[in-house]
């Protein structure tokens, strides 16, 4: 077939509630990190997030689906929206059945879920809303917004934790492959409310430092976790042949290849085993017909936990051999998203591709011992060709994809 | 228990499903269809659930199908109210 | 040549029967396993019902260690991926990891472990602000339920493409889909894909009582789940699993593997019309259902069965009807119709990889289970629903259908080992 094509993009972050926005704060290094406001997160390990804070679904989305969304889904569709607009897609011009709906996901619509639960619990049964019959699922981005733009292609919904993201992309182009004229696809995730929370700081995973400066430091020698997030970014692929033909507005950029892979059983190989990451990074470049040297960047998964930042180094360091790629962690500035982070780094390297810079990571001094070439502080300049994306989901989940710009 | 009015009502529909959609439409609030406001099924079930905690009005299922209106919607929950007092 | 696939192994957890011949017997009998609930005191509940499996997990296989960490659903997933694994006489240790795959769907996750552990975190619901102390140490693996699929690749030593499908009710169907795409595009040579679902637990049970899906007719679990038939109110919520193998078609032929039934033809679509609501023409399930049978090569007239959504909601059911009248036309009066969510209940995530099982023995044993508690057909839906009583039938191509809240429309077609052959 002909390439899948991005046509449109649609971000929401915590240092960004559009696309622009998020990549101009990105280039000049402004985190939407902070301690959370959303709850207090004293009697909490961890304190920090990368919220979005200031957000009046009121004002973007119609007042009878308030009451019956959670504040991740509100998110998706407004990002969504935004990537539609983008894409200038005309739902009415294009086939009956030939726009589908694929998202990821990692806990759903958590907080109402959490709303819910208390209302049952504290209140009892009849206090529990008819909403969290479809509010809280994982399926319920999708529902929504192929409701909101009447879309009525397949709809797929994948949970592969913070690989999902780029799962639901790859399966977009799969449906692109069978022949659909147009996918929205993407991820927008978070859940922070408490219950939500001692779910993630039960990993041990999530830094317990209270300075956004000393947080979050993958590759660095002080690794000591991560700080998750809310947000991501959702898209609009197209085939190639098919865009061009509808006279879409533009192409962002292509999505060349894929693959994912699981690991070994943890405890029957090393923690920080590469065997896995490495096969998938391999697979996704021969998928796109492509070479270690076609690729001019790596957008990291940069989990912050050492065992995690050594396998991804080795793997990279493997595959890339001795040449000093840049890596680039913009996630360093929203917190890891989850199934919102491997969307948000492709849309993100999609507009380094167009504008032939590579983001800043903040906060994180790499140790050379992990051999990579981390760019940190101030965006650097670079003409590419093709990117690749990593997204690692707790338990063994490899997601890798290759993207190109739009020439 | 207090009584209950058209405005108490619309912001019980509201506070369940959100803001109707009523402005530039025309005739009385009370007599407009719920799904020209806009509020489907799920948020009818929504507000009898509410009614019930804090009116003690039960709505069979039946009911909950065929009201068509807020005037009706309040009809049936006053005549429950006031037999209930 | 197109790489096409096929069911080589089956495993099924189910109510009234653990295990594929259990669960078959219970579904040829017509025996219904909805019963009021035991897994927590319901009483305060509008519907009190629940098609619940009698699941020991030490008799089941499982260890201490995983009846305590994985959610009741997960344990359905493992025991039912060994149980289908052996079934299909694949060696695990001849399996090249890379190239095998596992697909899970569900539609809640690992619910009623979360809500277990809210309840203690939260000190009884008293405390928005949960105790991190009262966390247990995978609460994480309750909280993103890719876990689920996680555990059954460790059971089975897959490291290809992994996920959770997670579409609502279509899920287990979708799964299924999802798993044998990556397949025919040669991403995989086997994948291990079903779906599971144990949502039985009061936060679920309370939001469909909110939104009156569920029966409430609590005097008569036995006869509950009435798909259908003119006196149905509702479904039973019900929880299970069913787990495939799936292989590249020519590699299980080489093997000499058993097989149940090839997968002819997938596909699904979105009503993008309301949450939970359904528009009475059935219009996106028929096109699901034409664009499945288009992809199988096989006409109308050649179905010989449809296992149906057949939730037992007014809305769903004539909706379905409407649907295959649709997609059929006038062959949809001769081709028998069943729901077995009238004997199992509605297992959410899990049920269209129960009814693909059902599908693919129906195929195996040449019978069609029947829908049981069908005394009065509802005069809208008039089609064969084969009430009450299996029916000896040769089964050559079998049309499977879901529906979901989110608007998803799944309609999966099974073809015959003979027919697969051609």
């Amino acid at each position: 077939m002909n390439a899948a094509v991005v046509t449109g993009i649609g971000v929401v972050a915590p240092n960004g509630m559009n696309t622009e926005e998020y990549w101009n704060a990105t280039l000049t290094a402004r985190s939407g990190i902070g301690r959370i406001t959303r709850f207090a997160p004293d009697g909490y390990r961890a304190t920090l997030a990368g919220e979005i804070r200031g957000f009046d679904p009121a004002a973007h989305l119609p007042g009878r689906l308030v009451p019956q969304t959670d504040h991740s889904t509100r998110l998706s569709l407004v990002a969504a929206d935004e990537a539609v607009r983008d894409a200038g897609l005309d739902i009415g011009e294009l086939p009956e059945y030939g726009v589908g709906v694929v998202t990821a996901n990692s806990a759903g619509g958590f907080e109402f879920g959490h709303q819910e639960l208390d209302n049952l619990w504290r209140k009892g049964p009849e206090y529990v809303s008819a909403y969290q019959s479809f509010a809280w699922f994982y399926a319920v981005n999708t529902g929504q917004i192929s409701i909101r733009h009447g879309l009525r292609g397949p709809g797929g919904v994948l949970v592969s934790d913070e690989a999902g993201g780029l799962d639901a992309l790859a399966q977009a182009r799969r449906l692109l492959r069978r022949g659909l004229s147009a996918v929205v696809t993407g991820a927008v995730d978070g859940s922070l409310c408490p219950w939500g929370w001692i779910a993630q700081t039960a990993t041990g995973q999530l830094s317990a430092a209270e300075d956004p400066r000393l947080a979050y430091r993958p590759f660095d020698e002080e690794a000591a976790g991560f700080v998750p997030g809310e947000g991501g970014a959702m898209l609009v692929l197209e085939d190639e042949a098919a865009a061009r033909k509808r006279g879409a507005p533009g192409v962002r950029g292509r999505i060349l290849g894929h693959a994912a892979t699981f690991g070994p059983k943890p405890g029957t190989v090393p923690p920080d085993d590469a065997t896995a990451l490495r096969r998938a990074i391999e697979l996704a470049l021969a998928d796109a017909g492509a070479d270690a040297r076609d690729i001019d960047a790596v957008f990291a998964d940069a989990a912050g936990v050492p065992d995690l930042d050594r396998a991804e180094a080795t793997a990279l360091t493997a595959v890339f051999g001795g040449r000093e790629l840049p890596v680039c962690v913009p996630k360093t500035l929203t917190g890891r998203l989850c199934a919102g982070a491997g969307p948000l780094d492709v849309a993100t390297a999609l507009l380094a591709l167009r504008d032939g810079v590579l983001p800043p990571a903040v906060h994180t001094r790499p140790s050379p011992r992990y051999g990579l070439s981390v760019v940190v502080g101030r965006p650097r300049e670079l003409r590419m060709r093709a990117v690749l994306v990593v997204a690692r989901g707790l338990g063994g989940f490899n997601s890798a994809m290759v993207v190109g710009g739009s020439h | 228990m207090p009584d209950l009015t058209l405005d108490e009502l619309a912001r019980i529909l509201r506070d369940c499903a959100g803001e109707g959609e009523s402005a530039g439409r025309d005739g009385e609030f009370a007599d407009l269809p719920f799904t020209d406001l806009g509020y489907d099924s799920v948020a009818i079930l929504e507000t009898a659930a509410r009614l019930k905690q804090e009116y003690g009005v039960v709505l069979t299922d039946d009911e909950v199908m065929e009201i068509g209106t807020p005037g009706r919607l309040l009809e049936l929950a006053r005549r429950q109210i006031a037999g209930a007092s | 040549m197109a790489r096409e696939v096929v069911i080589t192994g089956v495993g099924v957890v189910a109510p009234g029967g653990i295990g594929s011949k259990p669960f078959w017997d219970l579904l040829v009998s017509g025996r219904t396993a909805t019963r009021t609930i035991t897994h927590f005191d319901a009483s305060p509940y509008r519907s009190t019902i629940a098609a619940e499996c009698d699941f020991d997990a030490a008799a089941e296989g499982l260890t201490s260690e995983e009846a305590g960490r994985l959610d009741r659903a997960t344990q359905f997933a493992v025991v039912a991926t060994r149980e289908a694994v052996g079934d299909s006489g694949l060696d695990a240790a001849e399996l090249d990891p890379y190239r095998t795959g596992v697909t899970i769907g569900s539609a809640v996750g690992c619910t009623t472990s979360l809500e277990r552990e809210y309840a203690v975190a939260s000190h009884g619901g008293r405390d928005w602000l949960v105790d991190p102390d009262l966390a247990v140490p995978h609460l994480y693996d309750y909280y993103v339920p890719s876990s689920m699929a996680a555990e059954v690749a460790w059971t089975v030593g897959a490291q290809g493409p992994c996920s959770v499908v997670s579409t609502g009710c279509t899920s287990g169907l979708d799964a299924v889909g999802h798993a044998v795409r990556l397949i025919e595009e040669g991403s995989a040579d086997v994948m291990v894909a079903g779906g599971t679902d144990a949502p039985i637990s009061p936060i679920t049970v309370a939001c469909f009582d909110a939104i009156r899906a569920t029966t409430p007719r609590n005097d008569e679990p036995a006869t509950a789940s009435r798909p259908f038939d003119r006196s149905r109110n509702g479904f039973v919520l019900g929880e299970g699993c069913a787990v495939f193998v799936l292989e590249e078609r020519e590699r299980a032929r080489a093997r000499g593997a058993h097989v149940y039934a090839g997968v002819g033809g997938f596909a699904s679509r979105c009503n993008a019309f309301h949450m939970t609501g359904l528009r009475p023409d059935g219009k996106e399930m028929a096109a699901a259902i034409e664009t499945a049978l288009v992809e199988a090569g096989v006409a109308a007239d050649e179905v010989s069965y449809i296992n149906a959504h057949g939730s037992g909601t007014k809305q769903n059911d004539r909706h379905e009807t409407a649907a295959f009248k649709k997609a059929l036309g006038a062959h949809a009066h001769r081709t028998p119709v069943s729901s077995i969510k009238s004997m199992i209940g509605h297992s959410l995530g899990a049920i269209g990889s129960v009814e693909l099982a059902a599908c693919a023995l129906a195929i195996e044993n040449g019978a069609i289970p029947p829908t049981a508690n069908l005394h009065e057909p509802d005069p809208e839906c008039d089609l064969d629903y084969v009430p009450l009583v299996a029916r000896e039938a040769q089964l050559d191509v079998v049309l499977s259908v879901g529906s979901g809240f989110g608007g998803f429309q799944s309609a999966m077609v099974l073809t015959g080992p003979g027919r697969a052959e051609r």
